[in-house]
């Protein structure tokens, strides 16, 4: 009835497989079935399965894929659209699109703080991000040519990413079903400001309306194949949907999809460059042409037009930060060496007085943007007092 | 990158009157840095008032192994809560 001492929410970078994953001290046949069982229970009932719970290899396997993959696709992802920060046409539109890629590396932090509970460190995610060894969507291995291409990225590329991720918030694996509530709650600005932006351009100029129009035309058929392989090819879906990782099949998040943006184009006065697009009666859904899947295993197999691009400038980005990340370090141990002297040996001051909750610890130095606890206190008071 | 940063988890208290509650983790090289980093992280459409940030080796968990050892001495005792008790009908305001 002890507690055992462990971080338990997410562990530390470089900490290996939670030895609570498998199988503790290598089970007997009957107990690995006993904790497979439970494991299929739960995922049966629909509860979440958190990270130190016992969950089979495969599993774990497939989520450190997943999610690694999804947390690389938010920072690559970041750099198509910062192409276009600097020549963004109004200081509106600049802080908009700032807004926005902050919240897309936000989103890698969320998904890579996921991956982590699973035992896989930062730092060996970056490494297989970097060496090729993990993948990212390869969407954003095209280019983005003109400044309509931001606002087909935030209303196609956003979008389909919402319907996609919608569904993950109800994924079996609690640490990602958590990020990505918070992710689908910044998602809808990002499609907002892109279809917003395409609004302005289809009823500007002639000129801007075929810039509109030219953008929509190049990101259409690659934001149809951000759902994956059709589902008598994709490979792992069916395990994953039984895991419930996975709720609905790629097809029909891309019907899903087509049918959500046909009359959000006929708004915008712009055209679908699909001859197929039509209603069918019968099914109740837009039928569509045929996805070129001979592009998209190019693109992912490394020879899309930016593949190499995207690549090399995130492994720059990481080696030309690596001295901010030194200073960090560097401010981090001079700041200790300066705080040492004047705390008491904590040992010590338990046995005199018990220690304050958090909430009344007194902060030795509290930083800058932080009221201080007590200014906290007496500002409450003065509201309770006023009322 | 990080690898030599500790872990830290993140608190929030939405809104003065709320606890603070668990949001996630990050990397950062120390305390003052994994707040400011937090206030980037979480908090960037004014979703908090206040933060917390522990080092997570500092948290003391209880097993998921011993989840049910550990829990059962609240499983059998039903009077700890109002409904075991009965009352006569009409009475009130109990
Ligand atoms: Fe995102
Ligand atoms: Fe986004």
């Amino acid at each position: 009835m002890s507690s055992v001492t462990t971080p338990p929410l997410s562990r530390r970078a470089g900490e290996g497989k939670d030895p609570a994953g498998s199988a503790p001290g290598g089970a007997s046949p009957e107990e690995e079935a006993a904790l497979q069982a439970a494991f299929d229970a739960a995922v049966a009932a629909e509860e979440r399965i958190e990270p130190r719970d016992w969950m089979p290899d495969a599993y774990r396997a497939t989520l450190v894929r997943q999610i690694a993959q999804h947390a690389h696709s938010e920072i690559i992802g970041m750099q198509p659209e910062a192409n276009w920060i600097t020549r963004a046409p109004s200081l509106r539109r600049k802080a908009i699109l700032m807004a926005k890629v902050q919240d897309e590396a936000g989103h890698g932090l969320y998904l890579y703080g996921a991956a982590e509970t699973l035992g896989t460190g930062r730092e060996q995610l970056l490494d297989k991000l970097h060496t090729g060894r993990q993948k990212y969507s390869s969407i954003f291995n095209y280019p983005t040519l003109t400044w309509a291409d931001v606002g087909a990225i935030g209303w196609l590329v956003d979008g389909a990413a919402i319907t996609n991720q919608v569904p993950l918030c109800r994924c079996s694996y609690g640490p990602y079903a958590r990020a990505m509530v918070r992710v689908c709650k910044e998602e809808s600005f990002h499609q907002r400001q892109g279809y917003e932006l395409l609004l302005a351009l289809s009823r500007g100029t002639e000129a801007q309306h075929a810039m509109a129009q030219d953008a929509v035309d190049r990101w259409w058929w690659p934001s149809l194949m951000m759902f994956g392989p059709p589902d008598e090819e994709s490979a792992h879906s069916a395990r994953s949907m039984e895991w419930k990782i996975k709720r609905h099949s790629n097809d029909e998040l891309r019907q899903r999809f087509v049918d959500i943006c046909v009359p959000q184009a006929e708004a915008l006065d712009l055209t679908l460059p699909d001859p197929d697009l039509r209603w069918n009666e019968q099914r109740e859904h837009w039928d569509f042409g045929t996805i070129d899947w001979q592009e998209f295993r190019d693109v992912l197999a490394g020879n899309g037009p930016c593949n190499e691009q995207r690549l090399h400038q995130r492994r720059a980005a990481h080696e030309d930060g690596a001295w901010v990340r030194e200073a960090a370090a560097a401010h981090a141990a001079k700041q200790a060496a300066r705080a040492t002297p004047p705390d008491p040996a904590p040992g010590a001051a338990d046995t005199k007085t018990p220690p304050l909750p958090a909430e009344q610890a007194p902060q030795s130095r509290p930083p800058e943007h932080a009221p201080q606890p007590r200014a906290d206190e007496s500002a409450q008071r003065g509201v309770e007092h006023s009322s | 990158m990080s690898a030599d940063w500790p872990l830290w988890e993140v608190f929030v208290r939405s809104r003065r009157g709320l606890s603070h509650t668990h949001a996630g983790s990050l990397h950062a090289p120390d305390a003052q840095m994994a707040l400011r980093n937090a206030r980037d992280l979480f908090t960037r459409r004014s979703e908090g008032v206040s933060l917390w940030v522990v080092p997570s080796v500092e948290i003391t968990a209880s097993s998921p192994d011993e989840k049910d050892p550990f829990f059962a001495p609240a499983a059998d005792k039903p009077y700890r809560h109002p409904t075991f008790y009965e009352v006569p009908e009409g009475v009130r305001n109990l």
